[in-house]
This record gives C-alpha cells, sequence and structure tokens, in this order.
C-alpha cells in the first residue's frame, strides 16, 4: 500500500502521460463510481458508438491511412480536422457554460507539459501507425470487424508500452 | 435506414461524431479521450512487474477498458449488421503503387496479402504487424497519447505539447509510408 502510494507520487512528479487521468483527479467519487459494472456500462456504450463511427468512417482501413501519408486523398484530414474543431467548439462550450459533469462536479482541463518524449515517442508512433495502418482505437476496432490477424499487433503493441515503461527512466523526456 | 448505415459515411459526418467524443467523456465524468492509455492499463494489470509506471490503481481508469471493449463490439456489429460490400474508394495512385509490391486486393480494410493469418510468417508481414505494433506501445506512451489523445483531445484544448506530438506523428507516419515501407513491401 505505501509502496504503491510512493510509487504513484513519483507517477505525478514525472507524469507526461496526459490519458491517464485519476492520478490528476482530485475527486475520489469519480473514481470510486468507475469499479462499479454499472457506472462502467455508459462508457461500454460510449466505445460501441466509436467502434461504429471508426469502421463506418473507412478511418481503419490500413489504405486509407497510406493515401493520408502520401497526401493522396483528403478523407482523413476531413476526419481528423472536423474532429479536432468539433472537440475545440466543444470544449469552449464547456468552459463558457461552466458545464457539469453528470455527478455535478466541475469539469477538470488538464494542461499538458513539454516533453521530448512528444517528439521522440511521437516519431516512433508515426513510424508504427504507418506500417500497421491503425493507432490503438483501430487496433481494437479491426479485430473486432473481422481482421483477427490484428491480435498480434495488439500484443505487440502492450509489449511495446511494456517495454516503455522498463526503459522510462534511461529515456530523455 | 439500414441502407443509410450500410454507406460508408463521408468524413463531414464521421469527423465531428469523433470530435463530440471529447466532451461526451468529460461529461460522464471528467474522462479523458484517449485509447492508447489502454495498453498501460493492461500491462498495469497483468505484469506490472517492479515497474514504477505500471504501479498504480488501474481500477479507476477501468472505465477505459470497458471502452476499447465497446470498439471491438461496434465493429462488431458493423460487420454482422451493416457491412458495406463495395470497396473503398482509393486513390489510383495508390493502387498502381501497391499493385507492384503484389497487393491486389483492395476490397477489405486491410491488405490480405501481409494482414492474415496464412500470411503472418513472411517477413514483411511480420515486420508490419509484430514491428509496427510493438512501435505504437512504444510510441504512444513515449510520447504520452496517441490520436485521440493528442491529436484530438489535446488540440480541442489547445495544447501545444499536443501540437508538437501530433506533427511528430505526421512526420513519422510520413517518412515511413513514403521512404521506409516501399522496401518493406518488397519482402
Amino acid at each position: 500500500m505505501l509502496n504503491a502510494e510512493i510509487a504513484e507520487k513519483e507517477i505525478k512528479k514525472i507524469n507526461t502521460d496526459f490519458e491517464v487521468s485519476s492520478p490528476d483527479l482530485e475527486d475520489p467519487i469519480e473514481s470510486k463510481i468507475s469499479h462499479s459494472l454499472v457506472g462502467n456500462i455508459k462508457f461500454l456504450i460510449v466505445g460501441i458508438l466509436f467502434g461504429i463511427i471508426l469502421v463506418k468512417s473507412e478511418v481503419v482501413s490500413w489504405f486509407r491511412i497510406q493515401e493520408m501519408f502520401r497526401f493522396q486523398s483528403f478523407h482523413m484530414y476531413g476526419v481528423i480536422g472536423s474532429a479536432v474543431i468539433t472537440g475545440m467548439i466543444s470544449v469552449i462550450l464547456l468552459k463558457r457554460f461552466k458545464t457539469k459533469t453528470i455527478y455535478n462536479h466541475p469539469i477538470i482541463f488538464i494542461k499538458r507539459s513539454f516533453s521530448k518524449g512528444q517528439i521522440f515517442g511521437g516519431l516512433l508512433f508515426g513510424f508504427g501507425w504507418a506500417m500497421t495502418g491503425a493507432c490503438p482505437g483501430p487496433i481494437f476496432a479491426l479485430i473486432g470487424s473481422g481482421a483477427t490477424v490484428v491480435l498480434i499487433t495488439l500484443l505487440t503493441a502492450i509489449a511495446g508500452t511494456w517495454f516503455y515503461g522498463l526503459i522510462r527512466e534511461k529515456l530523455p523526456h | 435506414m439500414l441502407k443509410i448505415l450500410s454507406q460508408p459515411w463521408p468524413w463531414y459526418i464521421s469527423g465531428p461524431l469523433i470530435g463530440l467524443m471529447v466532451p461526451a467523456l468529460l461529461v460522464l465524468g471528467n474522462r479523458n479521450f484517449g485509447i492508447s492509455s489502454n495498453l498501460r492499463h493492461i500491462c498495469a494489470a497483468c505484469f506490472p512487474g517492479k515497474i514504477p509506471f505500471f504501479k498504480y490503481d488501474w481500477k479507476n481508469e477501468s472505465w477505459n477498458l470497458y471502452l476499447a471493449a465497446g470498439i471491438i463490439i461496434g465493429a462488431l456489429l458493423v460487420r454482422l449488421f451493416f457491412w458495406n460490400d463495395q470497396p473503398i474508394v482509393l486513390n489510383p495512385k495508390l493502387t498502381a503503387e501497391l499493385s507492384a509490391y503484389g497487393l491486389k486486393d483492395f476490397n477489405g480494410l486491410v491488405p490480405k496479402e501481409i494482414f492474415s493469418w496464412n500470411a503472418v510468417l513472411s517477413v514483411r508481414s511480420l515486420i508490419m504487424l509484430a514491428g509496427g505494433g510493438f512501435l505504437v506501445g512504444f510510441g504512444t506512451r513515449y510520447a504520452g497519447g496517441c490520436t485521440s489523445g493528442h491529436a484530438i483531445t489535446g488540440l480541442a484544448n489547445l495544447q501545444l505539447p499536443s501540437l508538437i506530438a501530433t506533427m511528430s506523428f505526421f512526420i513519422g507516419g510520413i517518412i515511413m509510408a513514403n521512404f521506409i515501407l516501399p522496401i518493406i513491401l518488397r519482402f
């Protein structure tokens, strides 16, 4: 227990991972809710919708990713660009109207700090993205859509993440 | 209705829907849209070892694993009920280039000559499926996010580090697709 607490503080001190929310969250109620199956069902439903969108929009297509990186089609730029703009407008509105969560807590917007990992890691992920034609969301979607061989990619991606954790302290950040 | 669902969705429909993931997850309990952290949670849950990076209460993040499970189910639902049989309309330049590497089947979401269990032991399949996967896992965590975490969530909140990360994703992808992948595809 004590060890876990120290480790968590350590992660906070050198937090470069902004997708993991709970170390930054000061609200334990929402964390507790997330343990329960009922509390998590809504995320399962959001995931189902996201999975449908990913396949129907063709962004999980290896060929579409190749077109994107060769500047041969506008499709992917249209999808990502309009997603970013929609996200931006949403965030502005959430801030403007001080929208609360469904548990009536204020929404927290995490400020991110620069780390060299965003460049080095970003380039490495870019290599992997062009090879597999899939970023992590589409990896799950491809498996669901029947391309079961992508399980190999999922397993090696987990291995890659584990290896990063192993050598993290030796890498420039 | 089913006919509309079976068509591929244009970018101006699917893009905004993807963007709405950001406010939806924030309103549903301060969750940050970012899929690649699941890979970290799986490590933390299954084989944390003595690695500090994996010593945290992954159960607090279990919502994201439900999201990933949902993605698999959603994609399966498309496959079963509103699958589009028509091949994706691709740029002829791409199909011409890929044909030169022996990729002739453009019907599915992935090139079957590489992404299938029959082909999995070929050199290029192993490099692309396994090597590529390793880079995705390593790179996303090193960068602190992926397309959803940085390019969409981070940019939506005007975070400069996410812009740097997103530019790096694309520079890496452009280098790989145009200069390195053509070599790998020859094997």
